[in-house]
């Protein structure tokens, strides 16, 4: 009878912790849903289905693989020039073509697009032939554009207005107004990735190239033919691997600069914050605070402060890094220096080592690989930060992706700094993380 | 007997030389690595100088002279910085909101992608080197890759910084997810399996009780890190608290007591959920 009267309260007890344990387990996920009901409304979710621009999605998942070639003719004085992605730089020069463009005059040309579709300028007419639907024929006139069909109604794939028709189908675009005519045909790949079309190596296969490299007769008089490809790859206008490689070299640089000064900085500091190092509770107290405020006003804010002392470049964002990054490695440093152990600092000062020698020898040693592995983990994080903070202050990879993404038609350049990028935190991802895994292993001396 | 005595004298020699060669090419291998680093440094230092629109030494006099400015023109319009900041309130509030979902958002993404690349624990163990990959990429697209892509397609806005912080967040959770994945027994999901519970159920019960103090703490510090990010992201162009300090700031001279109250804001914001969830995570530590 006493047994079971002392069993009941603890069962009263476990009833009770059950059913707190229920609610709870019910509670989270309802209050987590009803967040994200005020999140669905205070961020406009539904209205984000008509501002949503999915034209622009298509345009750049298309252009992150694909290329177009213009196809213009000059309707005012007459003329036809052909370039890629209409660029200057991507021209080519006059009465050369693509092999499915055949010039076939000054001022006429046929152009041939996949699945049977054709394009026959001469002139001011030009004639659009698409299969199952029959001919079009397009001429600019002093008003705007003359449009003849085959049929009598103007199918919902062709966008006529007086002084302009835009013909869209899944073989090419054709555009015609007043001023020019214009064609064209999206192709595979990234075009001019090695060689522009003044390159003489343009449009060579690997085997070609290969032999070109190592034949001793010269394409440039000025240049063995092995340097004057990687000269022409280098200088390429149209992708711009020069400035390419310096970006992400800067970027890099950003991140090493940032986080390793900041290491620098931070264990002299670290050392005057930590309890058994500094016996002044004032500098301590002093110390801390400045660490916690530097961490505070985060790097957005440096960087804002800073760029309007440095203007932009890798400088600014490396101080940036710097300064935020001492304030985050002083906490973690004098916390590991408070953790360290008395006993072979003693050790050190029993061979009448100065207090020099003793952190040298008694201290750093300890915490060496403490320190040396959050500095590479700041490091790759940082990789990453410096990407944002070039951005911001105009410098690195970060600089170019913005510049390409604001143009908003170089999406196969966007494309190329993505993978980049990807490729670049990957890389230092696995660097540092192979350098930890070795520092944590390591001899376990730390020396 | 003095024969021995010679032996053992030119034994300690033999270990104090080798020794001694030791200590040297240890001393010679860590001064060689030291230069190298310095050499780094400073030509690291002196290239990015060089690259730079403005010199250091030409800057580093002008440092205090924007925040001087700033400074000065709060001070002369203090009577107007806590107007200003209830101004800039609801900003503050959707850049807290972008952190606080994208984090959610990824947690949630996170556990799952975590248990079903964590040894013992996932679905299909064959695919857990496919999951661990996809985590790998998650983590390594900045988010503001991701953020000015979506910005293009879906037009300014909180929606394309939250996704953004939300893919990173869960490469990032996922990875020291599947780390504490790792340390929990496995009893409790043998016993739930032995009764014939699914997967999510094994999940759920058997797992997510065991490391939910550890989930959660790794989930505040991210939730520390999401609000400097959704900050950042606001400035590149994606609303909150970040574009009004830009367009505060690019105004210029004028404009500087309003971008005295954003600083006052987000700064008191970032160390006040700082401070938050340090306080929860040595709570959530100390009870595991």
């Amino acid at each position: 009878m006493a047994m079971l009267d002392a069993t009941m309260p603890r069962e009263a007890a476990a009833l009770a912790l059950f059913r707190r344990k229920r609610l709870i387990a019910m509670a989270v996920p309802a209050v987590i849903l009803a967040y994200f009901v005020y999140i669905f409304f205070a961020f406009d979710l539904p209205g984000l289905a008509d501002r949503a621009r999915m034209d622009n999605a298509k345009i750049l998942v298309a252009d992150s693989y694909s290329y177009k070639t213009h196809v213009t003719r000059d309707n005012r004085n007459g003329g036809i020039s052909i370039a890629i992605e209409g660029e200057a730089k991507g021209a080519y020069a006059p009465g050369t073509a693509p092999d499915w463009v055949r010039l076939t005059g000054e001022d006429a040309a046929i152009i041939t697009l996949p699945r049977d579709h054709r394009v026959e300028i001469a002139g001011d007419v030009t004639r659009v032939i698409v299969p199952g639907y029959g001919e079009i024929v397009l001429q600019p006139t002093a008003r705007g554009v003359d449009m003849d069909l085959p049929t009598p109604d103007v199918p919902e794939w062709i966008n006529a207005a007086s002084n302009r028709v835009m013909i869209t189908t899944d073989a090419g675009r054709i555009s015609m107004t007043r001023a020019r005519t214009e064609v064209f045909r999206y192709s595979f790949g990234w075009e001019l990735f090695w060689f522009t079309l003044d390159s003489p190596f343009h449009g060579k296969s690997l085997g070609e190239l290969a032999g070109l490299a190592l034949s001793s007769e010269r394409v440039v008089p000025e240049r063995s033919n092995a340097g004057a490809m990687v000269h022409d790859v280098w200088n390429n206008q149209m992708w711009r691997h020069k400035d390419v490689v310096w970006a992400i070299f800067e970027t890099i640089l950003m991140a090493f600069l940032g986080t390793m000064g900041a290491a620098l900085v931070a264990l002299p500091l670290a050392f005057m914050a930590a309890r058994n190092f500094m016996s002044l509770g004032t500098v301590r107290f002093a110390l801390r605070r400045l660490f916690d405020f530097v961490r505070g006003v985060d790097g957005l804010i440096w960087t804002i402060i800073l760029s309007r002392a440095f203007g932009p470049g890798p400088l600014t964002g490396a101080l940036a890094i710097l300064i935020t990054d001492t304030g985050g490695f002083g906490k973690m440093f004098s916390e590991a220096l408070e953790n360290v152990d008395e006993k072979q600092i003693e050790g050190v000062q029993s061979t009448g080592a100065k207090p020099l020698q003793r952190y040298r020898f008694g201290v750093i040693p300890q915490i060496m690989p403490i320190l040396a592995s959050q500095v590479l983990y700041y490091l790759e994080s940082n990789t990453r930060s410096a990407t944002v903070i070039g951005a911001i202050t105009g410098g690195g990879i970060g600089l170019l992706l913005t510049q390409a993404i604001i143009t908003q038609k170089d999406w196969e350049e966007v494309t190329y700094y993505i993978v980049l990028i990807v490729l670049m935190v990957m890389v230092m991802d696995t660097v540092s993380g192979a350098l930890r895994r070795r520092l944590i292993k390591g001899d376990g001396s730390g020396h | 007997m003095a024969d021995a005595i010679t032996a053992t004298g030119m034994t300690t020699q033999r270990v104090q030389d080798s020794y001694m060669q030791m200590v040297r090419r240890k001393r010679m291998y860590g001064g060689i690595v030291m230069a190298l680093f310095v050499a780094l440094m400073v030509s690291g230092f002196m290239l990015a100088d060089s690259r730079n629109a403005g010199g250091f030494w030409s800057g580093i006099g002008n440092i205090f002279q924007f925040p001087s400015e700033v400074l000065a023109e709060a001070g002369e319009k203090i009577a107007l910085l806590p107007g200003l900041m209830v101004k800039f309130l609801p900003s503050l509030i959707e850049t807290i909101n972008i952190a606080a979902a994208s984090t959610l958002l990824g947690a949630l993404a996170a556990i799952v992608l975590s248990l079903l690349s964590t040894r013992g624990l996932a679905l299909w163990p064959a695919m857990i080197p496919v999951f661990r990959r996809l985590m790998d990429m998650m983590r390594a697209i900045p988010e503001i890759v991701i953020a000015l892509v979506l910005i293009f397609i879906m037009g300014a806005g909180p929606v394309p910084a939250m996704i953004a912080i939300a893919i990173h967040t869960a490469g990032a959770l996922g990875k020291l997810f599947s780390e504490v994945n790792e340390n929990a027994s496995l009893k409790p999901v043998e016993g739930l399996q032995s009764v014939g519970a699914r997967w999510s159920q094994r999940m759920v019960l058997g797992v997510i009780p065991q490391v939910a103090p550890n989930y959660l703490s790794y989930g505040l510090l991210r939730f520390e890190i999401n609000i400097r990010a959704s900050a950042i992201l606001g400035f590149v162009g994606s609303g909150g608290i970040g574009y009004d300090l830009k367009n505060a700031f690019s105004w210029g001279q004028g404009r500087y007591d309003e971008v005295a109250a954003i600083f006052l804001l987000l700064f008191g914001t970032i160390v006040f959920f700082d401070q938050l969830s340090g306080h929860y995570r040595n709570k959530l530590v100390g009870r595991v």
